[in-house]
């Protein structure tokens, strides 16, 4: 079992940097198509313009991204949920529920797989149901755009991490005390950090894993 | 030239072949995934009940990620929002960045663009400008897992203690986030009493889990309260708004 488990993990990485590689290329081929076919390659410098404007910050959120999802969401997790997009609202929330579900612990190559299979099916269903969406768009975007069902669009994410909150926090209300403090003084003083909320991730996450430390070498963990 | 339309078959088949590229990504990753834990000994029950439970909490989501796609279509017709937000992208990205674009070329987005070039830059930036994750974990995921490995092996109660410590610090930035308007009065409340209903339903699905041993709620608990909450902040926004 033991070979097997190095064969997996070994696998796992070829087979990821394999589809990575081929993800990178299949989104890249969209606008390359589309200026080949219309003759309508942008002019560089409208491009490097824009690419400033957002670049910066979304290459930096991406990164932080990386490094704080990938130990959360396991190998094959990590390099499924970064070319399916959604993480944060979607993959990370559903792969938590599923490690938790399945009673494994993180870092155990039973979570590594229960949190590919998690992310994987939450992929193949949003494609589905976006997909059902483009189609029937005409029907469904009236509904959807009514004035009664925006508070609750407005309101997922405290639907969700509310729940998910329930079941985390209080299991390790030691470890996340610290960082929900903060968080709170945080989000109330600078309302505005709002619209930043994933480069808050990281703050959160070193603030977390500061007090943790000072706990755990004071035996209080 | 051919004719441009952000609407033509061209497009939905170049964003089609894309989506399906990534959809058979998933079920590569699904199959092998479900193969070792069969060798790991997790039996097909427990694999049903995960992949059950995982696709009955994307729904609402998923839903929402529609209402991104419309949002988006008025300005860049149906294909591009549907590529963006089935794969790689989420709508807090690719609104912002179809905007800067925009901006930059003096276009206006609130009707369509009619001119392929202001097209083709914004499908180039919305590609290039959010590629960094992907970027990252393609090519250094392994060393990330070996610094994370490395970790668990010196002190593995510590390895524990370090991974919840990231996954806490990820729901305190988001619970955070959640009082940040309380300053503007009783509006301002109206994100926290519904993430307290959504903790109060999954406490109340959990008294029913564990004190009348319904086990299906387990799977469904989070979905639950998560559908439930939001239904509930319609009444609660009009009562106070």
């Amino acid at each position: 079992m033991k070979a097997k488990a190095m064969e997996y993990g070994e696998k796992i990485h070829i087979w990821g940097r394999i589809w990575g590689v081929l993800a990178m290329l299949m989104f890249i081929l969209y606008p390359t198509a589309v200026s080949i076919y219309y003759s309508a390659w942008p002019d560089a410098g409208p491009l490097l313009k824009a690419l400033l404007g957002v670049a910066p910050v979304f290459w930096t959120v991406g990164a932080i991204e990386a490094f704080t999802f990938a130990p959360m969401l396991g190998v094959g997790g990590s390099y499924l949920g970064f070319v399916t997009g959604n993480l944060t609202n979607l993959k990370v929330p559903c792969a938590l529920n599923a490690m938790e579900l399945a009673k494994v612990k993180p870092g155990t190559e039973e979570s590594e797989v229960v949190s590919t299979i998690a992310i994987a099916v939450s992929s193949i269903v949003t494609t589905l149901v976006i997909f059902l969406g483009v189609i029937l768009i005409s029907r469904i975007q009236p509904i959807l755009e009514s004035e009664l069902l925006a508070p609750a669009f407005d309101n997922i994410l405290p639907s969700l991490f509310g729940a998910l909150a329930v079941v985390f926090v209080s299991k390790n209300w030691k470890i996340a005390m610290a960082p929900l403090i903060f968080m709170l003084i945080l989000f109330i003083s600078i309302p505005s950090l709002a619209n930043s909320v994933s480069i808050m991730v990281p703050v959160g996450v070193i603030v977390a894993i500061s007090v943790s430390r000072i706990l755990y070498k004071k035996g209080h963990l | 030239m051919k004719t441009f339309d952000t609407n033509s078959m061209f497009l939905f088949t170049m964003a089609g072949i894309v989506i399906l590229f990534v959809l058979a990504q998933s079920l590569f990753f699904l199959i092998k995934a479900w193969k070792r834990a069969r060798e790991l000994g997790i039996d097909n029950k427990t694999l049903i009940r995960i992949a059950k439970g995982s696709a009955v909490f994307t729904v609402a989501p998923a839903i929402s990620i529609i209402l991104g796609v419309i949002t988006l279509s008025k300005f860049l017709g149906l294909p591009l929002p549907w590529l963006r937000l089935s794969v790689l992208g989420a709508l807090t990205y690719e609104l912002p960045a179809a905007t800067t674009v925009a901006n930059s070329l003096g276009v206006s987005i609130s009707s369509g663009v009619t001119d392929p070039k202001v097209y083709s830059t914004i499908a180039w930036v919305m590609t290039l400008g959010i590629m960094s994750g992907l970027l990252i974990i393609t090519l250094f995921l392994k060393k990330i897992q070996g610094g994370i490995d490395s970790i668990q092996q010196k002190d593995r109660k510590w390895g524990e203690i370090f991974n919840t410590s990231i996954f806490m610090g990820m729901i305190s930035a988001f619970l955070g986030m959640i009082f940040s308007d309380i300053t503007i009065g009783i509006t301002g409340w109206i994100p926290v009493f519904v993430m307290v209903i959504s903790s109060i339903i999954m406490i109340i699905c959990g008294y029913f889990i564990k004190v009348h041993n319904i086990k299906w709620l387990e799977d469904y608990a989070l979905s639950i309260s998560m559908l439930l909450s939001m239904a509930l902040s319609i009444p609660i926004t009009n009562l106070i708004k």
